[in-house]
């Protein structure tokens, strides 16, 4: 995709869209630029992801761009409305800068959400292929299990789970993706199904590769796609269920700058100091947004059947 | 599931002339009544294995958590002993589920009451809420999500898309903030927080524990009033999460319908859009939207944890977060079974009511 971006020249513009592929890498280049050409065409999804690019940014420079301290106190210049001197968002109760707490918190988001769209899906794929992979069974009961699973109350397992680890990001991560994994083995073990039975799959195992050589090298490349698609649509869901379990008190703990905490701060404030609360709530809705523009674009692209006829 | 075609001594093979005989469709509806109840069995089971381990990964000491600090030792190991710590986890596990079926979640740590007793006061609370959430919710959302597949990508449609993508991008708890800043604190249309003002609290005698029909029993249309304004916001913010869903899904069942070959046809034959859509289309998606909307019931009976702290209502959400807060684990598991059971008992619903009202999903 990165090539795409600097296709300037015509030179790399004809390796991309060559009908004749000569290597492996190039096949693939090329049909993440065809991708990458519906996608743009997408206005919404273009938005979506300028967003997240744009907070991407944020918060990898996040103490080069912030402002001030996130955790300087001043309690001489506490609750400040927004515009104020030298303070864009205005401060908190403690007189923390309210931009400089919103910036740090951007890197606390991402990192919850790479973290749960990396654990759930892998765990699902894992389930998904080996129970479609090897039927029987394995699959009937590792089928079952995700059934259960995905008939619990997702939010209410994550609260009862971050009440037994204790409160603590890394254990909100865990329980989002323990109650997060179930539609990803769903998706994994249809996929599988399809692939299980094509030709190549008999001929890769008539060379005499194993069950687990078939499935990591040759099934689970193919299931990624959907995969993909199904994560980014959920990142929003990711993001809304820690920012409950933070403002709940049960992830991020209070001096850090995490978005739902500074809302449950900002709560006692909220008739007379609006913008404590208001602003990371302001920032969680646009993060969110920008991952449901984008998810529906991606899905609009590689899954046809659901996309408007 | 088919009977066996007879072979007469003749030689000959007759085939059965009833494709399904009395007695096999009745032998097929009692088979899928065992699988049904099967599958509601095992997942609660399951459930119940869940929060058990739950309960077994928690690093505070059950019964430290009972007996206290200070206690000494013999009574520690008594105690011990009776609550079956000492029994294989497969033994505890199964008093646990004894306990369960017997509606015995333990006694509550913060009030030292049965947690069932103080579930079932709370409960309709959560139900009151819910269920005028989703009457919103389908009130506006099937009407919306009918209106932007007929009027496909015209700017109803657009209106509607964005509607549902900022309520699937919005933190529940956060509007419920805004909105009670604007609605309450500033223009002042409706009630806060709580269930009834400070003035009608305990006045109306709990029946069925949902106060506006308690109320309405009673004939205290005072307190009604009062209770609807403040069961309003929540309400309609519950509803809009619900309305996001409903009408996403209701447009698509409905372009499914209008890009069918019988539309055309009613087209042709001169109905009326008025009767394309609504005596023909709507008519084919009432089933899977019905079962829409008890799966999005569903989903509001739980997701209304949040908004019921926003609003300090006092349902089955803020009673789990309340006890989660002070490590009440029997309060929590207690609230997390009956919120499970709820929602599973719904999913099943929906899948069964899908079937029997649709006889090709049989």
């Amino acid at each position: 995709m990165t090539a795409a971006n600097t296709s300037g020249e015509s030179g790399l513009l004809r390796w991309l869209t060559t009908d004749t592929p000569e290597s492996r890498m190039q096949a693939r280049a090329a049909s993440f630029y065809q991708g990458w050409l519906g996608l743009r065409a997408n206005r919404l999804a273009m938005v979506g992801l300028c967003i997240l690019g744009a907070l991407g940014i944020v918060a990898l420079f996040a103490p080069l761009l912030a402002p001030h301290d996130p955790f300087a106190q001043n309690l001489g210049n506490r609750l400040q409305p927004p515009g104020s001197e030298g303070h864009l968002l205005g401060t908190d109760s403690l007189g923390r800068d309210i931009l400089s707490r919103l910036i740090h918190g951007s890197r606390i988001t991402f990192y919850i959400v790479a973290l749960v769209a990396l654990i759930a899906p892998l765990a699902g794929l894992l389930i998904g292929t080996v129970a479609g992979y090897l039927g029987g069974w394995t699959d009937t009961i590792l089928m079952r299990l995700t059934d259960i699973f995905l008939a619990f109350p997702r939010l209410v397992l994550a609260l009862a789970f971050v009440a037994a680890l204790g409160a603590g990001i890394e254990n909100a991560v865990l329980a989002i993706a323990l109650t997060a994994w179930p539609p990803y083995a769903r998706i994994a073990r249809a996929e599988t199904l399809t692939i299980r039975s094509s030709d190549y799959i008999s001929a890769v195992k008539l060379q005499g590769a194993g069950s687990l050589r078939i499935i990591t090298r040759h099934i689970w490349p193919l299931c990624a796609a959907s995969l993909i698609v199904r994560v980014t649509l959920d990142m929003a869901g990711i993001i809304l269920a820690a920012a409950g379990l933070g403002f709940l008190g049960l992830g991020a703990r209070p001096p850090s700058p995490e978005w739902g905490a500074m809302i449950a701060e900002g709560r006692r404030f909220i008739l007379d100091h609006w913008w404590v609360a208001t602003m990371p709530g302001l920032a969680i809705f646009i993060i969110s947004l920008a991952f449901n523009l984008l998810g529906d674009g991606l899905r609009d692209l590689l899954d046809p059947k659901s996309s408007r006829t | 599931m088919t009977t066996e075609p007879t072979v007469p001594s003749t030689g000959t093979v007759v085939m059965p002339v009833k494709p399904f005989p009395a007695h096999s469709r009745w032998k097929l509806g009692l088979w899928a009544t065992v699988r049904t109840i099967g599958m509601i069995a095992t997942t609660l089971l399951g459930l119940l294995l869940v929060t058990f381990l739950i309960g077994r990964v928690m690093p505070i000491d059950p019964v430290v958590a009972v007996v206290g600090e200070r206690a000494s030792k013999a009574l520690y190991e008594a105690t011990r002993l009776e609550m079956g710590l000492d029994k294989p986890v497969i033994v505890q596990f199964a008093l646990y589920l004894g306990d369960v079926l017997q509606g015995d979640f333990g006694i509550s740590r913060l009030n030292a009451r049965p947690v069932l007793e103080d579930i079932i006061r709370v409960f309709p609370a959560t139900l009151e809420l819910a269920t005028l959430g989703t009457l919103f919710g389908v009130l506006i959302g099937v009407p919306l999500g009918i209106v932007a597949a007929v009027r496909r990508d015209t700017w109803v449609d657009q209106v509607a898309r964005v509607v549902a993508l900022v309520g699937y991008s919005m933190p529940i708890f956060w509007l419920g903030l805004i909105g009670l800043l604007v609605f309450y604190g500033m223009l002042g249309w409706v009630g806060g927080p709580g269930r009834v003002g400070i003035f009608y609290v305990d006045v109306v005698p709990t029946i069925t524990g949902m106060i506006l029909v308690d109320s309405a029993l009673e004939g205290r249309w005072d307190v009604f009033r009062d209770a609807l304004s403040h069961i309003v916001l929540p309400a309609a913010l519950l509803g809009y999460f619900s309305l996001a869903y409903i009408s996403r899904m209701t447009r698509s069942f409905m372009l499914e319908q209008l890009n069918a070959e019988y539309v055309t046809t009613a087209r042709v034959k001169g109905l009326s859009e008025w009767e394309v859509v609504w005596k023909h289309a709507f008519r084919n998606i009432r089933v899977p939207l019905l079962t829409v909307i008890v799966l999005s019931y569903a989903g509001l009976l739980e997701g209304s944890v949040l908004t019921e702290i926003i609003f300090a209502w006092p349902g089955i959400g803020s009673y789990i977060t309340t006890a989660l807060l002070s490590a009440d684990m029997n309060a929590v598991l207690g609230g997390t079974v009956v919120v499970g059971l709820v929602f599973v008992c719904l999913n099943v619903f929906a899948d069964l009511m899908n079937s029997v009202l649709d006889p090709r999903a049989g």
